[in-house]
């Protein structure tokens, strides 16, 4: 008999590499997203550059087994800067055969694929609409094929526990999680953490899971399942505190610190919506920061509550998407009328209608600008990035309090759910917004405009003197006396549209990346920057003279945007729409712009824009 | 050192300089009236009022009152004043809507501000009708009604705006009539005394598009057999005579009956505005609808026990500041994992 000492070792090679794309795809019960999650936060916190990309379906629980109801999770994590999820992926992890025939495709050749061979039965198959087993039939031949018993294997780590079947399976996933850990070295430290204070109640679960997660790490260890193991090393990131986010989550702590820097308490008027719900998740949990959330009972509830609460003094927010924005537009117009600070947030996602409700999408651009009735101009951002999302959130309550306008802020599907590494600003280093409010009944009037911004004064309900009367009605301007006069209408619709246009003296004059002029430039707005920085760094490595522009503030466009235009040969506007921004940008500045369009609820590919530069560059 | 002491508010601070604009005889005039005589007496500071609307006739008010005011947009008057409370607790909310403003377009929000018992005064001008476009029926308007929009009569059954605010277990609910003055001044001060949601009903006459709508209730012979005056701890009684009273059956309904002939007082129902559940009031609201029965006005509801909506939010504030202590923004933003790149 011999003792464990005496068991060889398995020898495995250790490989160091720059980067990799892994992804995570099994049914929505599968607990694709937690896993997913759970290596990004692992692998961020060793020190790698990230960028995710949750995928997953509109359904809570798609039949089990069958193609809608397929999950997915990608993250790209690397030695360097990182800025997309990655086109193609490095590794693939299948739960089932559903999974990998809806992701198989964008297996690199050679890539490594794990299956779990324990769900590849006759049903399972069917439930797949495959014919034949993949698994036996060759058409896997050119991945490095890992099938792995991921059922048996998970059940006999957890046999002794004498727990159920059903739970011991629903563990199957955190011992794939464990072999992945394991794959590129990387510790269970992290999860095993998570793990205890997840399930700090129901200590059974805790152990379970805890077991699985080592299992999983333990069996590559100790079998030949794998001959290589990978390491990334940790990214050269700017210097600083780094903590992850997805876009949502830094949406509302922009606000929360926007309140703090203005010394307003922040006040959430909001009625859930995917893919923005989590912001009202978040901001909910801020309430010894004294915020207040309102889940009103519509959309429409959810926008009016807010203009209250900004009337009587709160920096209100509202957030939303696509099919809830409509909804909010009559009384956006009230908040252009009323000249109230407000911001609004559009997530916006795959339409029209219902459209897409988890998938990303650019296609509300037009929506944001003139989507209300009359002459209603708002002043219109978008993040770039998860973490860009914080400080858009502070640049709109900036506008909207200094202005007293409201102020759109776009983000989407794909920025809300993904997350990046994001560098903790130092508080001190956010400077405050400051807010006036009016007191002095002397000379006031509720429209008496700041000369400089054009702002009217903010008058709080409980000031005493001040006792006015504010509505959607047209109004005189100074007294905000209701008037119907021709001129009086025109001179206020200007007056309206000019202090708007006057924010472009506020915010920075753009700048392009790469070349200053040449033969293209590349312009962009939203969540599309990720994957256009890196298309554009590589054609200009080799040898093509591109520059990339990319837009946060889309009204007022930047006061340099049409020189900047003038510089190139050619313009190239890629956007995840039919052409919104070309649309604006053809015509506002007559310039010959092209568009590169997607419409498939997915963010760009590297490869698909470096082949239209190529196109535009004639090559 | 002196205390110096406020002059007492009068009618006349509550009166703005804008030229009232509703048709003349309309019902609307008499209660601007009454509400400028009321909320001098309510001991409040005027700053502290604000009067939201929405679209309408009755949604002109705010511009008649010298208090601070929102004419916001259509059915949405009942959201724009939860933001205003929710955020401004201390402030004195009234909303003025009317029958197609509060029960049509704005129908959810109505609803839904009662249910969560948000201290908001709301005062329904009903005049079954669409005024401010010209006379197209109303969710008020009676079935078979013949409007502009109906010209062979309306297909729609009517709400009863107190049924309905009783339905959604408003902790308030009243009615009152334009032209009953000191009625309605003392509804109104009731409304003002309670502390969460008070819905007032203001039956209101449009002379140019449903002229006479409630002359059966308000023409002074035929009025008292047609209304109820409903008053705290008293019995149900009406008729020109005071003759007539609403009594219990057995099996829980209520019927009218003929004092006299071994009948009294003692047996009728005692109305009891303070009940805790809605039933008592629900069965009132609706008997105006069977014939014989009378139609109630006075407060049919006033159950004042339950915590207002601005309140709750309030304390589950101060509640987790007393327990983690106030927000400090560093801390959040550092939160969770973290690591330093150096």
């Amino acid at each position: 008999m011999s003792t464990l000492a005496e068991v060889p070792l398995v020898k495995h090679k250790k490989e160091v590499i720059d980067r990799a794309v892994i992804r995570f795809a099994g049914d929505s019960g599968d607990g694709m997203q937690i896993t997913g999650s759970q290596f990004t936060n692992t692998v961020a916190l060793y020190g790698n550059d990230i960028a995710t990309f949750p995928d997953y379906p509109a359904e809570i629980r798609a039949p089990a087994g069958t193609i809608p109801g397929v999950s997915g999770f990608q993250l790209h994590f690397s030695s360097n800067e990182v800025y997309t999820p990655g086109d193609a992926i490095d590794a693939l992890i299948a739960m089932n055969p559903a999974a990998l025939k809806v992701n198989v495709g964008d297996l690199r050749a050679n890539g490594i694929l794990i299956v779990n061979s324990d769900s590849f039965k006759e049903t399972d198959l069917r439930k797949a609409q495959m014919t034949s087993n993949p698994l036996e039939d060759h058409s896997l031949d050119k991945y490095r094929l890992f099938a792995v018993e991921l059922q048996r294997l998970t059940r006999a780590s957890l046999q002794h526990l004498g727990i159920d079947a059903k739970t011991m399976d629903r563990c199957k996933n955190f011992f794939a999680l464990g072999m992945c850990y394991w794959l590129y070295n990387r510790s269970t430290e992290p999860t095993i953490r998570w793990i205890e204070e997840k399930f700090s109640k129901k200590p059974l679960l805790m152990e379970a899971n805890k077991l699985a997660l080592k299992g999983g790490y333990s069996y590559c260890e100790a079998t030949e399942a794998f001959q290589t193991s990978y390491e990334i090393p940790p990214a050269h990131l700017t210097p600083g505190l780094y903590r992850n986010v997805s876009g949502n989550q830094a949406l509302a702590l922009g606000f929360v610190t926007a309140a703090q820097k203005s010394g307003l308490s922040l006040f959430l008027g909001s009625y859930p919506i995917t893919p923005a719900s989590d912001i009202l998740h978040e901001l909910s949990q801020y309430k010894s920061f004294g915020v207040i959330t309102f889940q009103a009972e519509d959309e429409i509830a959810a926008i009016t509550s807010a203009i209250g609460a900004s009337y009587s003094g709160a920096l209100a927010i509202t957030t939303t998407s696509g099919p809830g924005m409509a909804l909010k537009t009559e009384a956006l117009g009230l908040a252009v009328m009323t000249e109230l600070p407000l911001v609004i947030c559009n997530i916006q996602r795959g339409g029209p209608s219902t459209g897409l409700p988890t998938k990303t999408e650019q296609a509300d651009l037009l929506q944001a600008l003139f989507g209300r009735n009359s002459e209603a101009p708002i002043p219109v951002l978008a993040a770039s990035s998860p973490g860009d999302c914080f400080w858009v959130a502070l640049e709109a309550s900036r506008i909207a309090l200094k202005y007293m306008v409201p102020v759109i802020v776009l983000s989407d599907g794909y920025l809300a759910n993904g997350a990046e590494p994001w560098r903790i600003p130092k508080t001190e280093d956010i400077p405050p917004i400051p807010v006036t409010f009016a007191t002095d009944p002397h000379g006031f009037l509720p429209y008496k405009r700041d000369p400089q911004t054009l702002a009217r004064p903010w008058a709080l309900p409980g000031t005493p003197g001040l006792e006015h009367r504010i509505g959607g009605l047209e109004k005189q301007d100074g007294t905000g006396n209701v008037n119907y006069e021709p001129l009086n209408h025109e001179n206020m619709v200007r007056i309206r549209a000019a202090k708007v246009a006057a924010i472009s003296q506020d915010i920075p004059n753009v700048l392009p990346e790469g070349d200053l002029e040449g033969d293209l430039l590349v312009v962009s707005w939203g969540s599309t920057a990720g994957s256009i920085t890196v298309a554009v760094k590589a054609e200009r490595a080799k040898g093509r003279k591109i520059g990339h522009l990319h837009l946060r503030y889309l009204n007022p466009l930047p006061s340099n945007l049409g020189d900047v235009l003038k510089r190139y040969r050619k313009v190239l506007v890629p956007e995840l729409n039919m052409g919104q921004l070309l649309w604006v940008l053809r015509a506002k500045y007559l310039v010959d712009a092209v568009g590169l369009n997607k419409i498939q609820g997915r963010p760009f590919k590297q490869a698909e824009l470096e082949q239209k530069f190529d196109e535009m560059l004639g090559l | 050192m002196t205390t110096a002491t406020l002059p007492p508010l009068t009618k006349k601070d509550f009166q703005t300089d804008q030229e009232v604009r509703w048709c003349p005889g309309c019902g609307d005039y008499a209660i601007l009236s009454a509400v400028q005589s009321v909320f001098p007496e309510l001991g409040i500071p005027r700053e502290n009022f604000v009067v939201v609307s929405g679209i309408g006739c009755s949604s002109r008010f705010p511009y008649y009152m010298n208090t601070y005011g929102f004419h916001s947009i259509h059915g949405r008057a009942p959201a724009v004043a939860t933001g205003i409370k929710i955020a401004r607790p201390e402030l004195e909310v009234w909303v003025a809507t009317g029958d197609g403003d509060a029960l049509a377009i704005g129908g959810n929000h109505t609803i839904h501000m009662l249910r969560r018992n948000v201290g908001i005064k709301v005062l329904l001008f009903n005049n079954r009708i669409y005024g401010l476009t010209k006379g197209q029926y109303s969710p008020t308007s009676e079935f078979h009604k013949v409007t502009k929009s109906t010209p062979f009569g309306s297909p729609d059954r009517p709400f009863n705006p107190v049924s309905l605010a009783i339905g959604a277990e408003s902790t308030f609910v009243a009615r009152s009539v334009d032209v009953f003055q000191a009625h309605l001044k003392d509804t109104l001060k009731h409304a003002a005394a309670h502390r969460g949601s008070a819905f007032v009903e203001i039956l209101q006459n449009c002379n140019i598009f449903n002229d006479g709508a409630w002359f059966s209730l308000t023409e002074k012979d035929a009025r008292s057999e047609h209304i109820l005056q409903l008053e705290h701890g008293k019995p149900l009684v009406f008729g020109k005579n005071r003759d007539k009273g609403l009594r219990r059956r057995p099996d829980g309904d209520i019927e009218v009956v003929q004092l006299g002939n071994g009948i009294t007082e003692s047996d009728l129902v005692v109305h009891d505005a303070h009940h805790p559940r809605p039933s008592y009031a629900f069965l009132l609201s609706h008997m105006e609808h069977r014939p014989g029965f009378p139609t109630p006005i006075g407060v049919l509801r006033a159950w004042d026990d339950l915590p207002r909506y601005e309140d709750v939010m309030k304390d589950q504030i101060q509640e987790v500041i007393a327990k983690r202590g106030a927000g400090d923004l560093g801390k959040l933003l550092r939160a969770g994992d973290t690591w330093e790149v150096k």
